[in-house]
């Protein structure tokens, strides 16, 4: 028992009430409560991570009862990479949020709703990233779901309205499919603790078995935009402010892929759909990588570019070999981050620039150099430029690839080496356009160039972005280029958690001990 | 002979068949409706799959083995309120979409429009030259003399085309306006209040 496993979800949650208790005027309390709150999720769950790693699973039965009847929340070394490197991502797009907040001096609103909201979200993913039955995991997703509900729609103007259907009414869907995979696995098994569902599904008729997988995947790989499942994904998510897309962007989908990861390791071992996975993952890179070279918009753009490199994760885990798990587990790691980071630059880009539409920005280079500092290294990394943590990531999936040696595997390879380039292809057309070249106007400082979204909307004036924002995008970049500076032990790490995963036995020991 | 289990199956086949059915419109009322079957008949598979019904199960109250399974019973009542709470938040999105548009249609995407817009500007442009070709036509069994005439009519026609596609560009452009415009909408919804 380790009491400190369900801290990263009580955390949050107690302090999204307590936020309802206070003023909302007092903001400087109410920031330092968030603050606060995330920074210990970080610490916890770094310290999860160490234990996790040196003395196997770390395992909580939430009100001291045994597995099949009460909740257990598990720590293993995935769990506990995933959910230290999403705490980081979500402390720093916090205290960017703040930043936007204290400069546009938007100060109710957000304190009010934006902050318990997000607090919750991130409750939501730790509880998914920790629970250890499926029913907890059920509502660890519904948590995470309805609070991004609520940041999808924040403000109530028409086009986050539009747009919000579409997600609220695909996420729903995705629920009911989840909730019937949990009613029909308890059906076939009487238990739904992860731990215990493992031996007994095994011994299932084969049928029933596959009816499960399916259905828990196909529930899933809507959650992780997996291609033809994908297309909701590009629409709903550049209409949300900045650090709102660049949170779901990085994590709500990386949930997703870690969920169809788990199941497809602990409960259904063997890859026994490594074709059907191998192939939606070639269809999705290249369906999304073409998606996103016909954008216009450095938002939509990115959101296409991130169904597309679901694929790679999805590669690793179709392989079902310790080596592609390896891989995909260090590419979620590195995709989180890297996603996060560039959805964060666009929003910079949009506050200097006044939009993200790529015919017309231009010359962003010339006026402000940090920012296309702060672009490209990002962007070379998403695109996989060595020596960056993209290219580390794809070159294991790759050489798991050819480790694998069958025919599938090898196209695969060939694929996702196609997406890399057409991926680079993307971006450079947004460097050459945006930042590069001469054309297209630039705002002068204190210009005014929209108004903002929602009731009332203030004049939004083109500035320099304060350091509140740009301080937090810069602690990112370096936290994805420590990827790369300490690749071996993270690799190691990787393969340490890839070969749990595969053995299956020490998840298993851990929670019925 | 039919055994409550099967009738219980039966109604859960009904309720997601109809509920899927109502997913499928594009009225955000409907879907809300269809979710709610939805939800009640995976409810109900939650419910079945506990096994067949039993005594309550209190401790003390009746044998352990003759009570029925509780845990589907505590799933099915977090599923429930889940449901209720998503429910309100999507009929609260639904006025706020009828606050803003008039209705509370789930619209299609940016690109789904865009290749909307495209098609119908492709078509025009179809039919401009089929009409184009008409009048040379014409003119050509009309003889040298129809030259003027001709030209002004392929003008005329174009200009027709045109106009046709930017009422529709401009209809488009004024839906888009109106949904995204806080204060019209605001006053719009004011007004119907009153009323």
């Amino acid at each position: 028992m380790n009491a400190l496993v369900p801290l990263p979800v009580l955390l949050p949650l107690l302090a999204a009430g307590l936020k309802l208790a206070i003023e909302p005027r007092r903001t400087g309390l109410q920031r330092g409560i968030s603050i606060t709150v995330l920074a210990a999720v970080t610490v916890i769950a770094a310290v999860l991570l160490v234990q996790a790693d040196r003395y196997g699973p770390q395992v909580m039965y939430a009100g001291g009862w045994p597995p099949p009847v009460g909740i257990v929340l598990v720590a293993d070394r995935l769990a506990a990479l995933v959910l230290l490197v999403s705490a980081v991502t979500t402390l720093c797009v916090l205290v960017y949020a703040i930043g936007q907040g204290m400069t546009d001096s938007d100060e109710i609103t957000p304190l009010a709703i934006f902050h318990p909201s997000y607090l919750v979200l991130v409750a939501g993913v730790a509880n998914t990233f920790l629970a250890g039955d499926l029913f907890n995991l059920y509502v660890g997703f519904e948590i995470m779901l309805t609070a991004s509900y609520i940041l999808i729609t924040i403000g109530g103007t028409g086009n986050r309205v539009r747009a919000g259907m579409t997600y609220i009414v695909v996420s729903l869907v995705f629920s009911v499919i989840f909730l019937m995979a949990v009613g029909l696995c308890y059906a076939a098994t009487g238990t739904l603790t992860m731990a215990q569902l493992a031996p007994r599904l095994d011994a299932l008729p084969e049928q029933v078995r596959l009816m499960l997988q399916l259905t828990l995947l196909v529930g899933f790989a809507i959650k992780a935009a997996v291609f033809p499942l994908s297309s909701w994904l590009p629409d709903s998510y550049p209409t949300t402010p900045a650090p709102v897309t660049a949170v779901f962007a990085g994590l709500l989908t990386k949930v997703g892929v870690y969920s169809i990861m788990r199941t497809q390791t602990l409960l259904f071992p063997g890859g026994r759909l490594s074709a059907l996975l191998l192939v939606t993952a070639a269809l999705t890179m290249v369906i999304g990588i073409l998606g996103a070279v016909a954008q216009t918009d450095i938002k939509r753009l990115l959101s296409f570019t991130q169904v597309s490199h679901i694929g790679y994760m999805l590669f690793g885990i179709g392989l079902a070999t310790p080596a592609g798990l390896s891989g995909a587990i260090f590419y979620i790691v590195h995709h989180i981050t890297v996603q996060t980071t560039l959805f964060l630059v666009t929003g910079l880009v949009e506050r200097r620039g006044g939009t993200t539409s790529i015919k017309r920005l231009g010359g962003l280079a010339r006026v402000s150099p940090l920012l296309a500092v702060l672009f490209f290294v990002p962007a070379m990394n998403l695109a996989g430029i060595p020596p960056l943590s993209g290219f580390l990531g794809k070159l294991g999936l790759i050489r798991a690839g050819v480790a694998a040696g069958v025919p599938l595997a090898y196209e695969l390879v060939a694929i996702s080496l196609l997406t890399s380039l057409l991926t680079l292809y993307a971006i450079a057309w947004v460097w050459n356009r945006a930042f590069w070249s001469e054309r297209g106007r630039i705002a002068e400082p204190g210009q005014v160039i929209g108004h903002r979204e929602g009731i009332g909307g203030t004049p939004i004036v083109a500035s320099a972005s304060p350091a509140t924002m740009i301080g937090p995008t810069v602690a990112l970049i370096v936290f994805t280029l420590a990827f790369t500076v300490w690749a071996g032990p993270l690799v190691g790490y990787a393969d340490r958690a890839a070969a749990d995963l595969f053995a299956r036995t020490p998840y298993l020991e851990a929670v019925l001990r | 002979m039919i055994t409550p289990d099967a009738v219980l199956l039966a109604t859960v086949a009904v309720l997601v068949a109809a509920g899927i059915f109502l997913v499928l419109e594009r009225s955000l009322t409907r879907i809300v409706l269809g979710v709610l079957l939805l939800g009640n008949g995976i409810n109900l598979l939650i419910l079945t799959a506990g096994g067949p019904t039993g005594e309550p199960p209190i401790l003390g109250s009746a044998m352990t083995r003759r009570m029925s399974d509780p845990l589907p019973q505590i799933m099915v009542l977090t599923a429930i309120v889940i449901t209720l709470a998503l429910m309100s938040f999507l009929l609260a999105l639904a006025h706020r979409s009828r606050q803003l548009t008039g209705n509370d249609e789930v619209r299609d995407d940016d690109e789904d429009r865009r290749v909307i817009l495209r098609a119908a500007r492709e078509e025009a442009r179809l039919r401009l030259r089929e009409e184009i070709e008409r009048i040379r036509q014409a003119a050509t069994e009309q003889g040298l003399h129809a030259e003027r005439r001709t030209r002004r009519e392929v003008r005329a026609a174009v200009r027709r085309e045109r106009r046709e596609l930017r009422r529709r560009l401009r209809a488009e452009w004024e839906r888009q306006m109106a949904a995204d415009d806080p204060d019209r909408a605001i006053d719009s919804t004011m007004g119907e209040d009153a009323r």
